[in-house]
């Protein structure tokens, strides 16, 4: 380990507080979000202890709608929107390209501070009455109709959004302004094309679901009329307006975990990526067409059957980016030298699950079937395999690929392996039965279902129970690391990129000199440095943290 | 935003930390059309459902405020334009002078807003509180509705109501225009108000000499929000004053 890094530079309470370190604010994210992903989970647990028995004797069903509602909001804007982007995000841009900081640092520290807030208004409305609308917040339940703290969590999240646009705006500017020398756009690791994708939809998207759910609130609270049809307002204009974000918000969740996904499976293969230019181009293929799509979430509310008609086309027209990346992906494995080290296990099961989330999404997308499927636990289950299966597992994945760089240290990789099996196992065992509930007919939201479904919704209890073992085991795993885990070196796997040229943990600079690119992206024949015998073989294999 | 000009760790050349703060606006001001772009959305769809009742509704504000605050605006973007030349060609005491006019005509915008909206509480025409698009036909003196004014009111309330089906109906309709009126012109005023505050802060940062023809960036990226809330004034005023006026 080296004498002196970014964690150990300065020393004191304040020195975190008050760091403009962009390295130092990712652990700050770290600790935040992962404080989320618990309160959403123990809702998440109520939920499926609940659904246990076809009565549900757990809690009353005005309980339950608040438990869903917490559980999604909770999940999705205070975990997984900003995850990938501001935890590793954050903590890998600048070193990836090249440079000390994010262009603006205080920002990045501002942004942080705004999530705080916001995430507080959220907590406070989750501890005064709850939130019973669903995380979609429709009108006119949201503004006029429910009695639980909608107004509270409304201000959160609208606050919580400038955090989103704040580090999109930062990301935007430092992969434009601060890219190395010779680290030009096509020599980007695609971890950062897949940033700067996310990036843009945090610019375009998130204002818009700001200023409408400043509109919902101000009509709450002010009994204006905008989405209530009693007073003129158009119910609907909420829902193209809130989908507007939230479906591209989808691919904010997971651009960032397929961006994670090329960065590992080049580095465990030991070849470069097959169609570089293509999956880059595909990440930005996606936030576009992504912006393009949002009605597809609102075929059974009446909307003109040739918007519908084209809305369906587009979603699928999203199929063919997010294919491509696979294809290639998967291309890249063919005559690898693989190795199944943990990240890699986490990219594979990632590869599976997104498939699945993927094509469920495209029956979603088909007019007619839609109306059978709508609402139902198809959808519930389409969309965790692409969240949880896809964008919880590239920042699982994620974060032990970089974990190395970001402690120093190695983690027990046995152990590790274990905890990811068990974490795709429980996965499947929750949310597959999903699929087929939601297929024969049992709606999403409801706190009872008939008898004939118990079989299925007590294997996705249990299957949640594993997969929370999984979740578990790397958070004590990955912390006992930190102090008694082996030294990992600048470059245990080893990986190409620029964040493995420097030692970890990396200095509160990133680099002592300035780095200077001259070699294409995951070129592992030219890289003399790497300490690969043959390149193409398997004469180094990884570090492990119990070799 | 630097204060002094010197280059700041993260950077490797001044060329770069300009490029960085001068994209960093741009981006900033591409994020503010979406975040207006849902009140404009929101609005289009209420004015052509209720086109009778906004028309009727805009016809009430007083256009003669408006007409002079757009002109204001303006001018206060050609002063803040003539500020930039100043320091890109390196003229220190004209910057100063420059961006206090800027300052003065915003805060005269805004000052004029006050009164608007100050004649909209008489009115009744706050929604929220007790609006009633009603208040000013049975309290003419109030509103200083003339004889010919009051009967022409009237007349449009009439028109309104055969459009929309009741008095209740009229009434909720037109709070939305002014739903409308007040968010948008309410936000665009928040804005005016964030940038009068830069401007502040500028001015004294260039009274103290800061701004040079080599070192402006702070006054040119200021200048771009300065023109953005100016442009999005240009948008509101046809929109919210000048629906049917012929």
């Amino acid at each position: 380990m080296p004498e002196e890094h970014y964690l150990n530079a300065t020393y004191g309470i304040r020195s975190w507080l008050l760091t403009t370190d962009h390295k130092r604010i990712a652990l700050l994210y770290l600790a935040s979000v992962t404080f989320f992903f618990f309160i959403g989970g123990i809702f998440a647990t109520m939920i499926r202890i609940h659904l246990l028995t076809p009565q549900g004797y757990l809690v009353t069903p005005e309980t339950y709608n608040k438990l869903f509602t917490m559980h999604g909001v909770a999940m999705i804007f205070f975990f997984l929107i900003p995850s990938i982007p501001a935890v590793l995000g954050n903590f890998l841009v600048p070193m990836m390209i090249g440079a000390k900081d994010l262009a603006f640092p205080k920002i990045n520290l501002l942004s942080w501070y705004i999530y705080l807030v916001g995430g507080g208004f959220v907590l406070y409305s989750f501890a005064t009455g709850g939130l019973d609308t669903g995380w979609t917040f429709y009108t006119p339940l949201s503004s006029v109709y429910s009695n639980s703290a909608v107004t509270p969590a409304v201000i959160g999240i609208f606050i919580n959004g400038f955090s989103s646009i704040l580090t999109g705006l930062n990301f935007v500017v430092t992969i434009h302004t601060m890219r190395a020398p010779g680290m030009t756009w096509f020599r980007l690791p695609l971890f950062v094309w897949a940033q700067y994708a996310t990036s843009i939809i945090f610019i375009l998207g998130t204002p818009v679901i700001a200023i409408t759910l400043l509109l919902a609130g101000l009509e709450r609270m002010f009994h204006l009329g905008f989405f209530n049809p009693a007073l003129g307002g158009d119910p609907i204009l909420f829902q193209h307006l809130f989908w507007f974000y939230s479906h591209p918000a989808v691919y904010i969740m997971i651009l960032p975990a397929m961006g994670v996904i090329s960065e590992i499976i080049p580095t465990f293969t030991r070849k470069p990526i097959f169609g570089y230019a293509f999956i880059a181009g595909s990440s930005i293929a996606i936030a576009v067409i992504g912006f393009l799509v949002w009605a597809h979430h609102m075929f059974l509310t009446g909307e003109s059957t040739y918007a519908a008609l084209a809305f369906s086309l587009l979603s699928y027209l999203v199929a063919i980016p997010s294919a491509v990346k696979v294809f290639n992906w998967t291309s890249t494995l063919y005559k690898g030298s693989i190795s199944y080290d943990t990240p890699m296990l986490y990219a594979l099961g990632f590869i599976g699950l997104f498939l699945i989330g993927g094509l469920t999404g495209l029956f979603l997308a088909c007019l007619g079937l839609d109306i059978h499927i709508h609402d139902t636990y198809f959808v519930v289950a389409h969309f965790h395999y692409i969240m949880v299966g896809g964008a919880v597992m590239g920042y699982v994945g994620g974060l032990h690929f970089w974990w190395p760089k970001i402690t120093g240290k190695l983690y027990p990789e046995f152990l590790a392996r274990m905890a990811a099996v068990i974490l795709f196992v429980g996965f499947n065992l929750t949310f597959f039965p999903q699929f087929i509930l939601g297929y024969l007919g049992m709606p999403r939201r409801y706190h009872n279902y008939p008898p004939e479904f118990q079989v299925l919704n007590v294997m996705s209890t249990a299957g949640a129970s594993i997969l929370a073992l999984g979740y578990l085991l790397p958070m004590l795993y990955l912390t006992w690391s930190m102090r008694y885990g082996k030294v990992a070196g600048e470059n245990p796997w080893p990986a190409t990129g620029l964040e493995w040229r420097t030692p970890s943990p990396p200095p509160t600079e990133n680099f002592d000199v300035t780095p200077v690119v001259d070699w294409e992206p995951y070129d592992f024949k030219n890289r003399p440095d790497l300490g690969l015998a043959t390149p193409t073989g398997p004469a180094l294999s990884p570090a492990h943290g119990d070799d | 935003m630097h204060r002094t000009g010197e280059l700041y760790g993260q950077f490797q050349t001044l060329e770069q930390q300009k490029e960085s703060a001068t994209l960093g606006m741009w981006t900033f001001l591409i994020t503010e059309i979406l975040f207006f772009g849902g009140l404009f959305m929101t609005y289009t769809i209420n004015r052509h459902t209720y086109a009778q009742v906004f028309a009727f509704s805009s016809r009430t504000i007083l256009l003669s405020w408006g007409a002079i605050n757009t002109v204001v605006l303006i001018g206060s973007s050609l002063t803040m334009a003539m500020a930039v030349w100043s320091a890109q060609v390196g003229k220190k005491k004209l910057v100063t002078i420059f961006l206090i006019l800027t300052l003065v005509l915003g805060t005269v915008f805004l000052g004029i807003k006050a009164v608007e909206y100050h004649d909209k509480y008489v009115e009744h025409h706050i929604p929220g509180l007790n609006f009633d698009m009603y208040y000013c036909t049975n309290n003419p003196s109030v509103c200083h509705l003339d004889d010919a004014a009051l009967a022409r009111e009237k007349k449009e309330l009439k028109e309104a109501e055969d459009q929309s089906g009741s008095q209740v109906a009229v009434n909720a309709h037109s709070q939305l225009f002014f739903s409308l009126y007040f968010g948008m012109t309410g936000l665009h005023a928040l804005h005016m108000i964030i940038g009068a505050g830069l401007l502040l802060w500028l001015i004294v940062e260039s009274m103290k000499g800061r701004f040079t023809a080599q070192y402006n960036t702070p006054v040119e990226n200021i200048g771009l929000y300065w023109h953005f809330v100016d442009i999005v004034w240009i948008y509101l005023f046809p929109l919210l004053y000048l629906i049917d006026r012929h």
